[in-house]
């Protein structure tokens, strides 16, 4: 079957068609200055973009709520399913081989990717959602106790507080929020009052997904370190958009999904500090995750098998190593200028528009426009933009603290990916226009 | 797949959105339920007053888009001065109409004004909206304590 139609096939099958680990030496590319940024190249890479809806061509700005695949990641998983698939580190057999060796050189390429110091300290997990849960239910069911302080801020997203008001509950600690400016930032002086030796976990996003805002990790952490506490990171929205670096920002764990950086659902990494990773207890139990097993007792393998027991999701962990691989084939100076020049462009024309109330309006933000429109509910605002092949997000965006902080029910939400163009948004913008009339 | 924008919000549909009717809360004895759609966050609330076998009166208030307000507010007059019995039977109806399962026109045309609702059913996705105030109306005729919920 041929599988090589097209320029952008042929580079992914040329980026891992050989049984070996791929290069992981930066691409040229990435020192190319954001003006350089051929969208229109980029786009073909991306088959989903040329397809039309409610007849009109796709104009697809929900990129926060997941991104889109590019052919090497399709093809990454194509030929997982298709030419290796066998289950991975038990077989002696060739095909189980290669699985493995594929799949275990992703965790190079996350590492890589997250500039983590050591491969082994990345964990493979479902996605951001599991990787906290994990860190909840492992780090902090052993070592929280009753009176001790979770600090989250009031921005996260579902994910980093559910997670741990069940830990809270089960332990006795106490979930407490860290207020947010109007302007959607964190308010630094009254996180530094919140901070106490009572703190053991602090909780934040990288980037906001309902407000856009980039959060100043590094400056958080270091004073949750001054503390003793830890902190976690959700990394969901930042991981596409920006280029991470774990060392520097001197966090403890950090969490993100394939799927919003342009890979598979399904999986995503954990990172953790070695030395604390270390000294937590599994959190699931079964194959794969263990020394030896016996009815009188059990050893673990040592990490990062000791939090990947059973069959991991095989084809989409390769399917991510190969959007890592994509993105750092574009690289990130050249992603994060183009997405910031279409969110300027955006927020510009966006608030021309009568009745617009824009929520979340950082100094540093990343490519998330949430806003409101008079008269207009967010969910009839979707509808309206639908009909126009426009795909945005209308709700709370699993973050209802959020909502409830600039008092409004729900939010429409224009999130950006670099492969949206300034055409696009002026589509977004003729259908707000139309919505008002619709509704005027 | 081709939706006509019109179908959807109609005049009627955008006029009720506006200026919704029966829109204010009925003292007690009059008894009550309260609707959620987890999903995006919608609340409303629905008060009937019910005089023997006979709806009186029926109140909603809530926040919501303008196919569940329209919908909330064209319910209130659809259901007003009906027995309990016919009031639950036009909720099975409508849930009909508005995911595209009524059998023919004389069916559709029992439902009256509540027609315009009709192009819903082209949108999977804001059925919801559209049955969170009619699945309230049932939880008060009920006298159900319980929230009722889309999910």
């Amino acid at each position: 079957m041929a599988v090589d139609s097209g320029e952008a096939g042929t580079r992914a099958s040329a980026e891992g068609s050989e049984l070996t680990v791929p290069a992981t030496s930066a691409s040229p590319l990435a020192r190319v200055p954001a003006q350089a940024l051929d969208v229109a190249a980029i786009r073909r890479d991306f088959p989903i973009l040329s397809r039309q809806v409610n007849g009109k061509p796709l104009v697809y700005l929900d990129n926060a709520a997941t991104g889109q695949r590019p052919l090497a990641v399709i093809e990454a998983v194509r030929r997982s399913m298709a030419e290796e698939n066998a289950n991975i580190h038990r077989g002696v057999h060739y095909l189980s081989e290669v699985a493995t060796l594929e799949y275990d050189a992703v965790r190079e390429d996350a590492r890589e990717f997250l500039n983590a110091p050591a491969s082994h300290e990345v964990i493979f997990v479902r996605g951001t959602t599991e990787g906290i849960n994990l860190v909840a239910q492992s780090y902090g069911r052993s070592t929280l106790r009753p009176g001790d302080e979770i600090l989250l801020t009031t921005m996260e997203h579902h994910s980093n507080i559910v997670p741990w008001q069940i830990v809270a509950g089960q332990t006795g600690a106490v979930v407490r929020a860290i207020p947010i400016t109007d302007a959607g930032e964190v308010d630094l002086d009254a996180y530094r009052k919140l901070l106490s030796p009572r703190t053991r976990i602090v909780g934040v996003v990288h980037i906001s997904n309902a407000l856009g805002t980039i959060n100043p990790v590094a400056e958080m952490t270091r004073l949750a370190h001054e503390v003793g506490a830890v902190v976690v990171v959700d990394g969901a929205q930042a991981a596409p958009h920006m280029a991470v670096d774990v060392q520097a920002l001197g966090c403890d764990f950090y969490a993100c999904s394939s799927h919003k950086m342009f890979g598979p659902t399904g999986v995503g990494m954990l990172w953790g500090r070695s030395t604390l990773l270390e000294s937590m207890p599994p959190w699931q139990g079964g194959g794969d995750m263990i020394h030896t097993v016996s009815f009188s007792g059990t050893t673990f393998a040592p990490l990062p098998a000791k939090f990947e027991a059973g069959t991991p999701a095989i084809a989409e962990v390769i399917g991510l190593g190969a959007a890592i691989r994509y993105l750092r084939g574009v690289g990130f100076d050249a992603i994060g200028a183009w997405e910031h020049e279409l969110l300027v462009r955006a927020t510009e024309a966006v608030r021309e528009v009568p009745g617009i109330r824009l929520v979340g309006t950082a100094r540093e933000k990343a490519g998330v426009l949430a806003f409101t429109l008079a008269g207009v509910h967010p969910h009839d605002l979707g509808t309206i933009l639908d009909a126009d092949g426009v795909a945005i997000r209308a709700g709370h965006h699993c973050a209802q603290p959020v909502m409830e902080r600039f008092g409004v029910h729900a939010t429409a939400r224009a999130s950006f990916a670099f492969y949206n163009t300034l055409e696009e948004i002026d589509v977004l913008v003729r259908g707000l226009h139309r919505a008002r009339e619709v509704f005027a | 797949m081709s939706r006509d924008l019109d179908d959807l919000y109609q005049s009627v549909i955008l006029d009720h959105n506006k200026t919704p009717r029966n829109f204010r809360e009925l003292p007690p004895p009059a008894s009550h339920a309260d609707g959620h759609n987890p999903l995006c966050g919608d609340r409303l609330t629905v008060w009937v007053d019910v005089d023997g076998d006979t709806v009186k009166d029926v109140t909603f208030l809530g926040n919501g888009c303008a196919i569940s307000k329209a919908s909330a507010s064209m319910m209130t007059a659809a259901v007003k001065g009906k027995s309990r019995a016919d009031a639950m039977a036009l909720a099975d109806e409508f849930q009909k109409l508005v995911t595209g399962k009524l059998d023919g026109a004389a069916e559709r045309k029992a439902l009256g004004k509540l027609q315009a609702l009709a192009g819903v059913s082209d949108y999977p996705v804001r059925v919801k909206c559209a049955s969170l105030a009619w699945h309230t109306l049932k939880a008060a005729l009920a006298g159900a304590a319980e929230p009722m919920s889309t999910e």
